[in-house]
């Protein structure tokens, strides 16, 4: 089972995020399991959802506690909020940032955990790019089917019709891909 | 067909598929989707056939399904916690005049102390109205016990309430296997009701009965539970046969052929804890013979299943998320009532009471020392003692000590820190 | 010889109101063919208003709709009465659920009629009454009444407005005028009686919700009664009647004195009779011989602390205040309109 954890802020599709990964998984074949948080949400507070992925039935419900992954949507809360509790030591992390992991002041993550797991995209200025409001989510998850693996692009792109239409569609695939894009070429960079 | 959406939108759908014709809800939190849902579905005529009230109270909501019922039509209804006990006295009258409503609720914790978070008090407070009462496993359960309810309701004429966990449930994208009408309508007939509103053949509905007559009414009541003691098992042998799966019956049983420990519990918590036993299982972790009992239909409580399912096993743990203040355990008091003269030993754990999540880890600790029989008779599961005991001696210090809410969340420190 | 018309005003009795009427201005009463919709046998009191303006209210419902008409009812007086345990009074398809909750089981039926109808299950055109005692409708069915209203849901409500919670001992409801002795609000102390600066007067509330067809009426203008549950039954959405219905136990009045209190109800300005479509005013039953509050006043027992030796004129002349001015609101003295 693949445990996924997304953080963020309310009014940034932290829990969209998570359906939306969920579809995509189920796309593929496989079982997934989404749930939010259930705290008092409201715009800006934090919030966190989370995605759980395998080949059976998910039968577990408690919150993911040993997350595989985690997703970053805004950086404002890493100094805040204990984000990083219980991530495996080969676990991923993709934060949404236009600064690097030690910009951010979490070298010590670089050092700690597999360095090639470790990734950033400015998600909401793609965001804003291609669908016009600075809401990171799909990119994210875009750029999340590139560091992780877990999922592929095309499935992405399905959740995104699944869940949105016409134009807005069109923008968050274009965002989603171009996520994708440029999370894969700093992975084959970082390999070279 | 294979879907993955929320368990709100699936137990819609479900509802839709069963032919619904009149809807009335009120919004409460964590039934909002179900019943906004709907209304969609009614508005832009995807259902048809089926008027959508927006009523202005969850006691107008329940008086709506009275006077829709009576008047031959089949009736839904959606709430959880305040707005359950808002329309008591409407929930009291639809069992007592045997109309066939059926009722989501999605369980939320009762106040005071306000909360929206998962438990089952609601549910569990209304468990001798005489509505049977349905407790889902999953959503998949969730969205095949409306479908079953709907059936049984009008069967008996009596009202069912379908409990799903509120927000864990209600509020997860999980997938589901969503029927096609034509599943729906083989196994679902139209109401035919028993009693029915009629200038043709009028009758009076609700007359007083007074001492002469009310205690056979009464009983008329318990033995239609007693029916649906037979009937519910028979009704998720022939949804199998329609739908191709096991769903809704009485009980669950999971790993309990050879269990000396067997663990009782309702709704979600039970996936948690058969992650639990499998891992328990494991030689490398012990190999232990512990086995989970899921109770499906707890009104009518089914004493012999419950008897039957334990015969084997030396002791039990009721874990329940819910608390009978004074006492201890609801459903345990129940399955107490089961396996009297049996000579079991059981174990009350009170859990998740107002949301608080139940982990794998705390199940498991909990088990081992129930196996050892090293457990109280009640046991609070994660309880903090350090704030009780804090408020226990403000308390004993002075007199105006102010809310006790407001005392422990600060004692147990700011909520917003944490994740969840 | 030149032909003079005679005008008879006591239309309103068995003798003259229809014997010499047209067939079609005669009471429904007087037709051998009515509904009895509420059967002889039922246990009210001798002289109960109530009993007397349900059985003209519900006959004239059943003959505006041809016998189509299912009724939900409160708990109170008229339930009780009517349904004593093991007999029903009740001739048509009717329902007791709960004390304040009827007008939400009224608009349930009228939904499922509804939709039987458009799933063609049902061709007859069935209508829908709701009906309850001011305690039932004012206080504790307050809320689901304003929704019914709010939603313009096809029901007509009847409240028969004796002025207090009388099936359960004379207390004390919004309805009870001031100076009024109920139980709850004993003739005794400094201000003996219901108090003042309290009370609901439901049909300006309708009013306020805009609805297609409000009315008030007594039981002393029966026939008038009757024309507005016609006039009601010709229209669809949120309706509202309110019958001002004395109680001889709860008033302390004469049993035989039932219809001529309410005369005098409306005749001093204390009660207000007029119809309203969509919270406009279309007409309202004039007084005839406006008479002063205390003739009203003096016969009731529950207001004889206001006399004796010394009568309590200050109190007296509040209540004469509240007449006078609901004469001017309404237009009590003017020509009505229809």
């Amino acid at each position: 089972m693949f445990q996924v954890r997304i953080h963020g802020r309310g009014g940034q599709g932290v829990v969209t995020a998570a359906e939306m990964l969920s579809v995509a998984a189920f796309e593929e074949g496989r079982h997934a399991q989404a749930f939010p948080s259930f705290g008092s949400e409201r715009t800006g507070a934090p919030v966190v959802a989370f995605c759980r992925i395998a080949d059976t039935e998910i039968r577990l419900r408690e919150p993911i506690m040993v997350p595989d992954a985690l997703i970053i949507q805004d950086p404002t809360l890493l100094h805040q909020v204990d984000v990083f509790a219980g991530l495996r030591p080969d676990g991923y992390i993709l934060i949404n940032t236009n600064k690097s992991f030690e910009e951010l002041g979490l070298a010590d993550f670089v050092k700690s955990h597999r360095a090639e797991r470790l990734r950033t995209v400015s998600a909401t200025d793609l965001a804003l790019k291609h669908v016009g409001r600075p809401v990171p989510n799909v990119p994210l998850l875009g750029g999340f089917a590139a560091v992780s693996g877990i999922i592929r692009l095309e499935s992405v792109i399905k959740a995104i019709n699944d869940r949105f239409s016409g134009k807005v569609a069109e923008g968050n695939i274009a965002a989603a891909t171009e996520a994708y894009k440029i999370v894969q070429m700093e992975m084959e960079a970082a390999h070279a | 067909m294979l879907k993955q959406i929320e368990g709100s939108r699936a137990v819609a759908e479900a509802v839709a598929l069963c032919r619904p014709e009149v809807i009335c809800a009120y919004p409460i939190s964590p039934q909002t989707h179900i019943v906004e849902a709907l209304g969609e579905m009614v508005k832009e005529e995807t259902l048809t056939d089926c008027e959508y009230i927006n009523v202005e109270s969850e006691f107008a909501a329940m008086s709506v399904a009275i006077g829709a019922s009576a008047a031959g039509a089949r009736s839904y209804t959606a709430t959880a916690s305040q707005g359950l006990l808002f329309m008591v006295e409407a929930v009291y009258n639809a069992s007592g005049l045997g109309l066939p409503i059926v009722m989501t609720v999605a369980n939320r914790a009762i106040g005071a102390p306000i909360n929206i978070w998962n438990d089952h008090s609601d549910s569990l407070s209304q468990r001798d109205c005489g509505w049977i009462q349905l407790f889902a496993e999953t959503n998949q359960e969730a969205l095949d016990l409306h479908i079953q309810a709907f059936k049984l309701a009008e069967e008996l004429s009596m009202p069912v309430m379908v409990c799903m966990d509120g927000f864990i449930l209600t509020h997860a994208y999980e997938r589901v296997d969503m029927p096609t009408q034509e599943q729906v309508d083989a196994y679902l007939p139209p109401y035919e009701p028993r009693q029915v509103l009629d200038p043709n053949e009028p009758v009076s509905i609700g007359a007083m009965v007074g001492p002469e007559a009310f205690t056979e009414v009464r009983y008329l009541a318990h033995a239609k539970q007693m029916q649906a003691l037979e009937r519910i098992p028979q009704l998720a042998t022939e949804f199998n046969s329609v739908f191709g799966r096991d769903s809704g019956g009485l009980i669950h049983t999971y790993r309990t052929e050879d269990a000396d420990t067997i663990v009782i519990a309702m709704g979600s918590v039970l996936g948690t804890i058969k992650d639990t036993v499998d891992a328990m299982r494991l030689p490398e972790n012990g190999g232990h013979r512990i086995g989970v009992l899921g109770i499906t239909s707890y009104r009518p409580f089914p004493l012999a299943a419950v008897a039957d399912a334990l015969k084997n096993c030396k002791r039990f743990v009721v874990l329940e998320k819910s608390l009978a203040v004074g006492i201890g355990g609801i459903v345990a008091t129940d399955v107490r009532m089961a396996v009297t003269g049996m000579g079991l030993k059981g174990f009350t754990v009170v859990a998740g009471l107002g949301g608080r999540a139940i982990t794998v880890k705390s199940l498991t600790a909990l088990f081992e020392k129930a196996m050892r029989e090293n457990l109280d008779l009640v046991t609070f599961l994660d309880l903090d003692w350090k704030a009780v005991n804090k408020q226990l001696e403000r308390e004993k210090a002075r007199r105006r000590t102010g809310p006790v809410a407001e005392a422990l969340l600060r004692d147990v420190g700011v909520v917003g820190a944490r994740n969840y | 010889m030149s032909f003079q018309p005679v005008k008879f005003y006591q239309t309103g009795t068995f003798t003259v109101g229809n014997r010499l009427l047209a067939p079609e201005e005669r009471s429904v009463q007087a037709s051998a063919k009515r509904f009895n919709s509420i059967n002889s046998g039922h246990r009210a009191c001798q002289g109960c208003g109530e009993a007397l303006g349900a059985r003209y209210a519900i006959d004239a419902a059943m003959e505006a709709t041809d016998g189509q008409l299912v009724a939900a009812n409160a708990t109170g007086c008229l339930e009780v009465f009517s349904t004593p345990y093991p007999e029903t009074s009740w001739q048509i398809p009717w329902i007791h659920s709960l004390f304040g909750n009827t007008a939400a089981v009224a608009t349930g039926i009228a939904a499922a009629i509804k939709v039987k109808r458009k799933k063609g299950e049902q061709t007859q055109d069935v209508r829908v009454v709701a009906q309850g005692g001011d305690g039932g409708t004012t206080d504790i069915g307050f809320g689901c009444l304003s929704g019914m209203f709010e939603r313009n849901d096809d029901v007509l409500y009847i409240c028969y407005d004796n002025q207090g919670y009388m099936n359960t001992g004379v207390q004390r409801s919004s309805a009870t005028p001031p100076a009024a002795r109920t139980a709850t609000t004993m003739a005794v102390g400094p201000e003996p009686g219901n108090v003042f600066g309290q009370g609901k007067f439901v049909p300006a509330i309708a009013l306020a919700h805009d609805v297609p067809y409000v009315a008030t009426a007594t039981v002393a203008d029966l026939r008038d009664l009757e024309a507005k549950v016609r006039r009601a039954m010709e229209i669809r959405g949120a309706r509202y009647i309110h019958i001002l219905v004395p109680c001889p136990l709860g008033w302390g009045t004469a049993s035989q004195e039932t219809i001529h209190m309410a005369r005098l109800a409306k005749e001093t300005g204390i009660f207000p009779v007029f119809e309203a479509e969509h919270g406009e005013i279309t007409s309202v039953l004039p007084i005839r011989r406006q008479m002063p509050v205390e003739d009203y006043l003096k016969p009731q027992k529950r207001y004889a602390h206001l006399f004796g030796k010394q009568p309590n004129v200050t109190v007296i002349a509040r209540l004469q205040a509240m007449a006078d001015r609901n004469i001017k609101r309404y237009g009590l003295l003017g020509q009505g309109e229809r």
